[in-house]
């Protein structure tokens, strides 16, 4: 055996008694920073939150920016919101058919479809790929402008950045995804239907009429308008994280993708809770 | 009175008109470990010129930030015009800001923006009682006495870096500031810029008399458009006088600056 071979059988032999231990409390120590990292973040963001909110209620109100804001968000998001609700809508007309009919449901199809459209397959795709989109784009945008000084010359024109920057993003966010899911609605709605009518024969109205029957108001407002939450969550992070970032290029880019991902992620979380108090409130 | 029938505070600077335009006393500003500025005082009249020189990293730059209320110092005091900017809200510290401008060392143009766009930006946002056509008219003047008036529908991406500062310095006037601010005006440029910018702010504070404090590495620079000079060493101020009491002084940091300029 070689001297090296010698000693790897050696350290195999005698391991040292204490590493288990040290292992754990080097482990709960990680994460034990990365909780409290985590909940300064957290406590950031609401003191952020917390600015931003006495920016926007007090004058001047920056009404041409927020009309710039929600063009950028609002109509720009539209063409890939409805691209995906319309292909949510074939995926789940072609998975659906499947099932029911298994099940010996099929006259229930319509009904499935829409039901799951808008209660929540419309509203969450929406919420994701507007976190996708407009998420990276403020996040990135706000970074760029932190990095190269347009932040602080904004604030050296005695403009407050939160009002001109932040307020105006956050508030064309939670405007527009309520509008947003509506499209994605419609057309996971139509694009279910037209999946339907190709392997057997039915009118757009036969299907409105057997998916709709049965649902009231409780079934369509509620979960369009949870997503004004999601536009809160995802300009919110997005504003934030651009904002703060440090570090040139490289910060540019860190502040984009931690905005998708953070605002993803809260969008996900925030969905779980909505949901479970709309069915609290509206049974 | 005010409309409402209640009695309005009187700004501080009202009530004390013979204030230094900019009074820094006694600042401190540490980032970690590092001492940045270690108990600067420094004052500037109305009409004049102080150029802060010094090596690079010695905090000229943070010294022009916390005078506007971009950064807040450790300790110390800064006065505008007699007013203690310590301590205001975002309001009140926004419009003390409408009395000062700030050339920023990269420009700091919005990129989203044209040329016009960004000398227009103050004053759609402070003189909303203008109309546009007179906005228009003053951001035209404006960029001929820079000598950019057939630039003003082009982009910041699409002009030079002595273009660029020319831009920000006329954003910087737009708003008639009683205060200019100016952080490295000639950094970058080719000698003919840097002479063009220095010719060019020489010009107009004998037009506005406005105060000013000019950070600058360039001697030249200092020299020709400042009435004095403070030079910074390790966070203070090693002598503080006109070029030519710099150039009589025995210290060795001096003597040593100005060999190298």
């Amino acid at each position: 055996m070689s001297d090296r071979e010698l000693k790897a059988v050696a350290s195999m032999e005698s391991p040292p008694a204490e590493l288990p231990t040290e292992d754990l409390t080097s482990t709960l120590s990680s994460v034990g920073i990365l909780v409290t990292q985590f909940l300064e973040w957290f406590g950031d963001l609401g003191i952020f939150f917390w600015q931003v909110v006495k920016a926007a209620v007090t004058p001047p109100f920056e009404f041409r920016e927020l009309f710039r804001q929600l063009d950028e968000i609002g109509s720009k998001s539209l063409p890939l919101v409805a691209l995906a609700g319309a292909a949510t809508g074939v995926v789940l007309s072609l998975e659906a058919r499947y099932s029911l009919t298994r099940f010996g449901a099929k006259s229930l199809l319509p009904s499935a479809i829409v039901f799951s459209v808008i209660h929540e397959t419309g509203p969450i795709i929406t919420g994701l790929v507007v976190s996708g989109r407009v998420g990276a784009g403020i996040g990135a945008e706000l970074a760029s402008m932190k990095v190269t000084e347009q932040i602080d010359a904004i604030e050296a024109s005695a403009v407050n950045p939160l009002r001109l920057l932040a307020a105006t993003r956050i508030l064309a966010c939670i405007l527009m995804l309520p509008l947003l899911t509506l499209a994605a609605d419609a057309c996971g709605v139509v694009m279910g239907w037209v999946t339907q009518a190709l392997s057997e024969p039915l009118s757009l109205h036969q299907f409105i009429n057997s998916g709709f029957k049965g649902a009231d108001f409780h079934d369509f407002v509620p979960p369009t308008f949870k997503t004004a939450f999601f536009g809160l969550i995802i300009g919110l992070v997005a504003c934030y994280q651009g904002m703060r970032t440090e570090g040139g290029a490289a910060g540019v880019g860190r502040a984009a993708t931690s905005s998708v991902v953070l605002s993803s992620l809260f969008v996900i979380l925030a969905d779980v809770v909505l949901v479970k108090l709309i069915l609290i409130f509206w049974p | 009175m005010n409309a409402s029938g209640q009695i309005a505070e009187r700004p501080e600077a009202e009530k004390d008109s013979n204030a230094p335009a900019v009074a820094v006393e006694d600042l401190h500003k540490s980032f970690g470990s590092q001492k940045v500025l270690d108990g600067i005082t420094l004052k500037v009249s109305r009409g004049e010129t102080l150029a802060v020189l010094g090596r690079s990293g010695t905090g000229k730059s943070v010294l022009l930030r916390i005078i506007i209320g971009l950064q807040k110092p450790d300790s110390g005091s800064v006065r505008i015009q007699g007013q203690d900017i310590g301590g205001l809200n975002v309001d009140q510290l926004s419009e003390i800001r409408k009395k000062m401008g700030f050339l920023f060392q990269h420009a700091a143009l919005y990129d989203s923006l044209t040329v016009g766009e960004n000398v227009a930006f103050p004053l759609q946002h402070h003189k909303s009682e203008m109309s546009k056509s007179e906005q228009y008219d003053r951001v035209r003047k404006l960029m001929t006495e820079v000598g950019m008036e057939k630039d003003l529908d082009k982009m910041p991406a699409d002009i030079s870096g002595g273009m660029q500062k020319r831009v920000g310095l006329a954003r910087a006037l737009i708003l008639e500031p009683d205060i200019l601010l100016l952080d490295e005006p000639t950094a970058g440029l080719d000698p003919i810029s840097s002479g063009e910018i220095d010719d060019l702010v020489l010009k107009l504070q004998e037009e506005h008399h406005m105060a000013s404090i000019v950070v600058t590495h360039d001697m030249y620079s200092a020299k020709t458009i400042s009435n004095r000079l403070a030079l910074l060493n390790k966070g203070k101020v090693v002598i503080e006088g006109t070029f030519e009491e710099l150039q009589k002084s025995d210290i060795e940091f001096v003597r040593e600056f100005l060999k190298h300029s």
